[in-house]
């Protein structure tokens, strides 16, 4: 069974422009929507890039923001001052 | 001249480690005596990665912004009455059970994670733990303050933390972390931070959070979810701590793979009242603690441990009796509280046959043959006047405190008894990890406050249950009984005249 | 010891709650009555252990289960009895004491030819 890196974010106008992100940024992300949050499913690894981020959103944005709305994650984080990654790989 | 801004790694360092210094008047081992006599051995603190570095100033600016958003949130829904726009009435029971069973345990795990903040030596794990100590009084707070606009309408509600120290089925979180809270500081955050909240605190706030939001509780899933947020650093701490201690000695696995095993088990039969919850108390359902179950512990903690094989930990113990249970628990739970309703504070009720005909779909295996016939005979008994009780008190797990209502795995028509001697004295089980754990620590488990024990020995206001009601600040005929005569129904058909006659005409 | 403590006399502090000594001269009796799921569980008594065996059956078990529909029909002669995981046969006249029961004694039965609706 493949590892499954996975975010959870709310499902608002503040989270929409990161959950674009990630939807451009991680080919084969698998969606599962919920009431009031949106699971984003990737195997092995899946990844928020401030850039793509930032595009979208018209403004600066850090990485650091995603705890306004992060509902959950599975994976080995790795933040740093350009993307949030969750990853399964060593 | 341009001042060039640092990094988050930089800032994280100067804002963290860069503050912390080793002790010279005082021995660094009498500064922080419970680091080491729990047998964990740790050869480098400065090892400890902290993926979020998170800094004490950047904490206070996101914190606070949560916070006004829920306050705006929990304003208007009290300004709209939005207490009147839930699915049904029976939601208000899960709100209760979260009050009365949960919110309490937030506040231990806030005195558990200021301890851990106080006793470890490593600055990076302190920072991490008093960060997490604060959110978890938080989550308290806003708990509190949600549910207390529910108390101005509905029963069962105000008395508590009252409650929570005397009430029997809260015995079971209590005990829970109680036993958390007694152990040293290592095992509190494999407890509580690995297996509760990497493992298992996903399955509380998630899908369940998610059903507030399905059930048009504005409030809670805004609580929940603004609590959640925190969760996601409290899982990257748990997941941070066992790897930090499988990486610096390898004499930890075995310490760790006991802890590791028992806090599994302990935190599975502790979510059963969720299952419960989410699969018989939730009006408009969102999805059944089976498949919750197989996507947060199945999935995420089967990618969690292949990736916690190459320290040599194992999957905890029992994970597949575990998951067994998962198409068992929910209906088992429902079982004791529908009997002993004249002792809980809040109501119950048989599903109706569209609830049923959702869990027969949802639980294929066992619901029409295990559990079915049984609601279908409580409901006939009910129309005939005869509504079921069990008067006398049930058997309790000397692990869990739960009754011993789980079956035989492999056989669930038949009730699981284990039991163990130690000092001359039997004590008994629901399961093999109960018992396990019984027996890794007998010495502790002895002292267990039993609530059924102690009500025979007299230290629960007297003998009959309207004593021991009284001393537990129930209100015997408002906060318990069932749902259909109460007075949260009545108040809510006053709110709902025409839904109620329209129920009367079908 | 078995409980890893920062007191190296922990087991001086420690209370065993549940002796029988705080039972009032009490035992703590627990039944169950098999194939029968609609309760929950075993259920518990504190019983004087001069207790007969009759009595317990007729003063304590019968009416405890009585709400459950095939109560009316048990034969209590043909019951089969296990207590503290052995197959019994215990005498109707003699104590629970005398039977070999102690504090925190598990009492099951089966009744055969009633198995409730699905073990319910």
């Amino acid at each position: 069974m493949a590892q499954v890196a996975s975010i959870t974010l709310l499902q608002n106008d503040d989270a929409r422009p990161i959950i674009e992100a990630i939807l451009a940024d991680n080919p084969g992300v698998r969606v599962l929507n919920m009431h009031g949050a949106v699971k984003l499913d990737c195997d092995h690894s899946i990844t928020i890039k401030r850039a793509s981020v930032e595009e979208r959103l018209g403004r600066a944005w850090e990485p650091q923001e995603i705890q306004l709305v992060l509902v959950s994650m599975a994976g080995n984080l790795d933040e740093d001052d350009d993307h949030f990654t969750l990853s399964w790989r060593h | 001249m341009t001042v060039k801004k640092l990094g988050l790694r930089q800032r994280y360092e100067h804002m963290t480690r860069g503050l912390d210094w080793e002790t010279t008047y005082q021995k660094m081992d009498d500064v922080f005596p419970y680091d080491s006599f729990e047998g964990i051995k740790i050869k480098d603190w400065s090892a400890w990665e902290d993926p979020f570095r998170l800094t004490m100033d950047t904490y206070w600016k996101f914190q606070a912004e949560k916070e006004r958003k829920l306050y705006a949130v929990l304003d208007a829904f009290a300004q709209n009455n939005g207490q009147t726009n839930l699915s049904d009435g029976r939601y208000v029971n899960v709100v209760k059970l979260f009050l009365t069973g949960i919110s309490p345990e937030e506040y231990q795990a806030h005195r558990g994670f200021a301890f851990t903040g106080r006793h470890l030596r490593g600055a990076g794990a302190r920072v991490a733990a008093q960060m997490q100590s604060l959110d978890e009084l938080r989550h308290l707070q806003t708990q509190v303050h949600t549910i207390s606009h529910y108390n101005k309408f509905f029963d069962g509600i105000g008395e508590f933390p009252h409650m929570h120290d005397r009430v029997w089925y809260l015995s079971v979180p209590k005990s829970f972390f109680d036993d958390a809270r007694s152990a040293g500081p290592f095992e509190f955050m494999i407890a509580i931070g690995f297996a509760f909240e990497y493992l298992l605190t996903n399955l509380l706030f998630v899908p369940f959070m998610s059903g507030a939001a399905y059930n048009g509780d504005m409030s809670t899933v805004t609580f929940g979810f603004s609590a959640q947020s925190d969760e996601s650093r409290h899982m990257t701490l748990g997941i941070e701590v066992i790897k930090f201690l499988l990486e610096q000695h390898p004499d930890n696995l075995p310490i760790v793979q006991k802890w590791v095993d028992k806090w599994f088990w302990r935190g599975h039969r502790l979510l059963g009242l969720v299952a419960m919850m989410m699969d018989y108390m939730l009006p408009k359902k969102v999805m059944s603690w089976k498949e919750a179950w197989d996507i947060y512990f199945v999935e995420a903690g089967g990618s969690l441990f292949q990736d916690l094989e190459r320290y040599g930990l194992k999957m905890p113990k029992y994970a597949d009796i575990a998951t067994e249970e998962a198409e068992h628990i929910s209906h088992q739970n429902w079982a004791v509280f529908y009997q002993y309703t004249h002792a809980a504070a809040f109501h119950t009720w048989m599903p109706d046959k569209e609830h049923l005909d959702w869990l027969s779909a949802k639980y294929p295996n066992t619901f029409d043959k295990y559990y079915r016939p049984r609601w279908e005979l409580w409901a006939e008994m009910e129309k005939e006047g005869k509504r079921f009780y069990n008067m006398a008190l049930p058997q309790l797990c000397q692990t869990c405190q739960i009754p011993m209502a789980y079956t035989e795995p492999g056989d669930p028509a038949t009730i699981c008894f284990r039991a163990t001697q130690f000092q001359g004295e039997t004590y008994h089980f629901c399961s093999d990890g109960c018992k396990d754990i019984f027996d890794g620590e007998p010495e502790k488990y002895v002292q267990a406050w039993m609530p059924v024990q102690q009500i025979f020995q007299g230290n629960c206001g007297g003998p009959t249950v309207l004593d021991v009601l009284a001393w537990y600040n129930l209100n015997a005929g408002a906060d318990n009984m069932d749902y259909t005569g109460s007075p949260d129904e009545k108040i809510w058909k006053e709110w709902h005249p025409d839904a109620d006659a329209a129920r009367k005409a079908v | 010891m078995t409980v890893t403590a920062i007191t190296p006399d922990y087991v001086k502090h420690i209370e065993i709650r549940d002796i029988q000594q705080n039972f009032h001269g009490n035992i703590l009796v627990y039944v169950h009555w098999e194939e029968h799921l609609s309760f929950c569980s075993a259920i518990a008594f504190p019983l004087p252990p001069a207790m007969p065996f009759g009595a317990l059956v007729s003063d304590v078990i019968a009416p405890h289960y009585a709400a459950h529909p095939d109560a009316a029909k048990v034969d209590w002669a043909a019951v089969n009895w296990m207590i503290d995981g052995e197959k019994a046969t215990p005498d109707f006249g003699k104590s629970l004491a005398e039977n070999g029961m102690h504090h925190k004694s598990l009492v099951r039965f089966w009744t055969p030819g009633l198995t409730g609706r699905a073990a319910s």
